[in-house]
């Protein structure tokens, strides 16, 4: 019986550890970031400028750059990973086929953030140059439509298995019922299916858009580094995230290093939130 | 009528030729990432670059001995954290499913998971690097396992929660304590699943670099010592690929090969584990 109980105990210490884990990271986040917090107060998320040799720290240029980036990316995911979670669960009918994609599709999620990134800055960002040139716009290759369209390649699978574990979801015997009355494929899907699956495929979008907020690697590779406000979207930028990957080594004072960690603290403030709420979407849906 | 009904099928078949192509060609970046990296890697790649140190600056030549060690230490040492107390969490949510403070941490869960890479290695370094006063390949392994940890313990607690109610009902009705049913009963039942979720999270962190640009650092030595600066393949990726270097670029490329290569076996290897369990 005394096994039992400290079995049982180490179970619960196990829950409370993580408890603790994520507390001591929230708190650790606020707490090193008091200096900037003190300085700067509100005015950190308002102010345009970014000036380590001044000590002038301001957020704006940073938020823009990923709010950017992470808007294109889902916009141009929506597309493909709507096709994807239709094709596979309401069109291809080969098992075999149907496997061998969705291995295919999950393993571009497997590749590392890194490889991508030098793949987006050696490959594709030359190429973005070309496009450049024949548009007539300054030729720079990487910048914020680089960095989108390598975040979308990293989201699309994660989007894509979430609206098709979301349409499997819907009961077989509506389906049946909407084709029985003479609906095709396509109306069964516009009438049925994406209304009855809408949020949870919505709630998949949302957890998307969080996945590409973040996204460190790849992105800090291929967006510029520029510390300003995106003029265009194919003129370099900064996200948040590689503002940090970028400047924390080199951070010598202590309040660059406490705004570094204070933009460290805004993005596990959002993400949190974007977690939640995509979580919270998806959770209604499932029945 | 004739006509509407041919309109109807037409439109069809149009939406389906669009959702196959939009379907296909969203994996075409995954055949052009894997081939232009082998295309230029995989040439660069012999025995002397897998088994000697980097060069100096501007010197053709030289290895990534020390970041191959290095990441299968930081990673190794990681693992050994994260992989008995997920386990643990795990098997916690799952024979606590109804209980208020398990939903609570399930949320929680979700949310470590949620949290970018590069916060985990502000974490590590306010945690370890900090107090240590120097980049050491410990605040590294510390940073993945925090990564790691919501991988294993999701996993775990699928798992477990598909194993037949019956199974655990008859441990228990022939007398064995709760503790002997969890570790003699539940945990070999859901092995190989378990073991899935490790492989994957395994082949998740290797390719981590954003959380060991300032932990482990890196280091152009071969370094056994985990309270030192250490290199690891993602970092001299990152480092090479953004270094002025053409000889550096190519070495860049090959061990993104060998990243590759180590990753997506494991990731595979996962994955065949996963259809056993799942079937």
């Amino acid at each position: 019986m005394r096994k039992d109980r400290a079995f049982r105990f180490l179970l619960l210490l196990s829950g409370i550890l993580i408890i603790i884990l994520l507390s001591g990271i929230f708190l650790s986040l606020v707490f090193s970031s008091i200096p900037s917090i003190k300085e700067f107060g509100i005015k950190f998320l308002f102010s345009k400028s970014w000036d380590p040799v001044n000590n002038q720290f301001g957020a704006v240029p940073f938020i823009i750059g990923t709010l950017l980036t992470s808007i294109i990316s889902l916009l141009i995911t929506i597309p493909f990973s709507l096709s994807i979670s239709i094709y596979l669960s309401e069109y291809l009918k080969n098992k075999t086929i149907s496997k061998i994609l969705q291995t295919l599709i999950e393993l571009i999620a497997g590749i590392p953030s890194v490889v991508i990134g030098l793949w987006g800055l050696f490959i594709l960002s030359p190429f973005i140059r070309n496009i450049q040139i024949k548009l007539g716009i300054p030729p720079i290759g990487v910048g914020i439509f680089t960095a989108s369209l390598i975040l979308s390649i990293m989201i699309i699978p994660y989007s894509a298995s979430i609206g098709k574990e979301v349409l499997s979801l819907v009961p077989d015997e509506v389906r049946e019922g909407a084709i029985s009355l003479g609906a095709t494929d396509f109306e069964v899907l516009k009438g049925i299916l994406l209304p009855f699956s809408f949020k949870g495929i919505f709630g998949g979008f949302v957890l998307s858009f969080g996945r590409a907020f973040g996204e460190t690697m790849a992105v800090t590779m291929v967006i510029g580094n520029a510390n300003r406000i995106p003029t265009s979207i194919f003129s370099p930028g900064q996200t948040m995230a590689s503002l940090i990957a970028n400047e924390f080594t080199e951070a010598t004072s202590t309040m660059h290093l406490s705004s570094l960690i204070e933009i460290g603290l805004i993005l596990f403030i959002i993400s949190m939130l974007i977690n939640i709420l995509g979580r919270v979407i998806i959770r209604r849906v499932s029945f | 009528m004739e006509k509407e009904i041919r309109k109807r099928v037409l439109i069809d078949i149009v939406f389906k030729k669009i959702v196959t192509i939009f379907t296909y060609l969203s994996i075409i970046p995954l055949f052009l990432i894997i081939y232009f990296v082998m295309a230029r890697g995989l040439k660069y790649i012999n025995l002397r670059f897998l088994t000697q140190l980097p060069k100096p600056m501007g010197e053709v030549g030289g290895g990534i001995f020390n970041a191959i060690v290095g990441s299968f230490i930081i990673v190794g040492i990681a693992s050994l954290i994260a992989i008995p107390i997920g386990v643990i969490s795990g098997i916690f949510l799952s024979e606590f499913k109804d209980s208020k403070i398990s939903e609570f941490i399930k949320i929680l869960v979700d949310t470590l998971q949620g949290i970018p890479s590069i916060v985990i290695g502000i974490i590590a370094y306010l945690w370890i690097v900090k107090p240590l006063k120097h980049f050491s390949a410990l605040s590294g392994s510390i940073a993945l396992s925090i990564m790691m940890l919501p991988i294993i313990i999701k996993s775990t607690e699928e798992i477990l929660n598909m194993v037949p109610n019956e199974i655990k009902e008859g441990a228990i009705a022939l007398g064995a304590p709760y503790y002997r049913v969890v570790l003699k009963v539940l945990l070999p039942y859901g092995f190989v699943g378990i073991l899935t979720g490790i492989l994957l999270g395994i082949s998740r962190i290797l390719g981590e670099t954003a959380p060991l640009l300032f932990t482990a650092f890196g280091n152009q030595f071969l370094n056994f010592n985990i309270f030192k600066p250490m290199s690891t393949i993602p970092y001299v990726i990152f480092v090479y690929a953004t270094s002025p270097y053409k000889e550096w670029h190519n070495q860049a490329f090959a061990a993104s090969v060998v990243l590759i290569i180590i990753v997506l076996s494991i990731n595979l290897i996962g994955r065949f584990f996963e259809k056993r369990w799942k079937t």
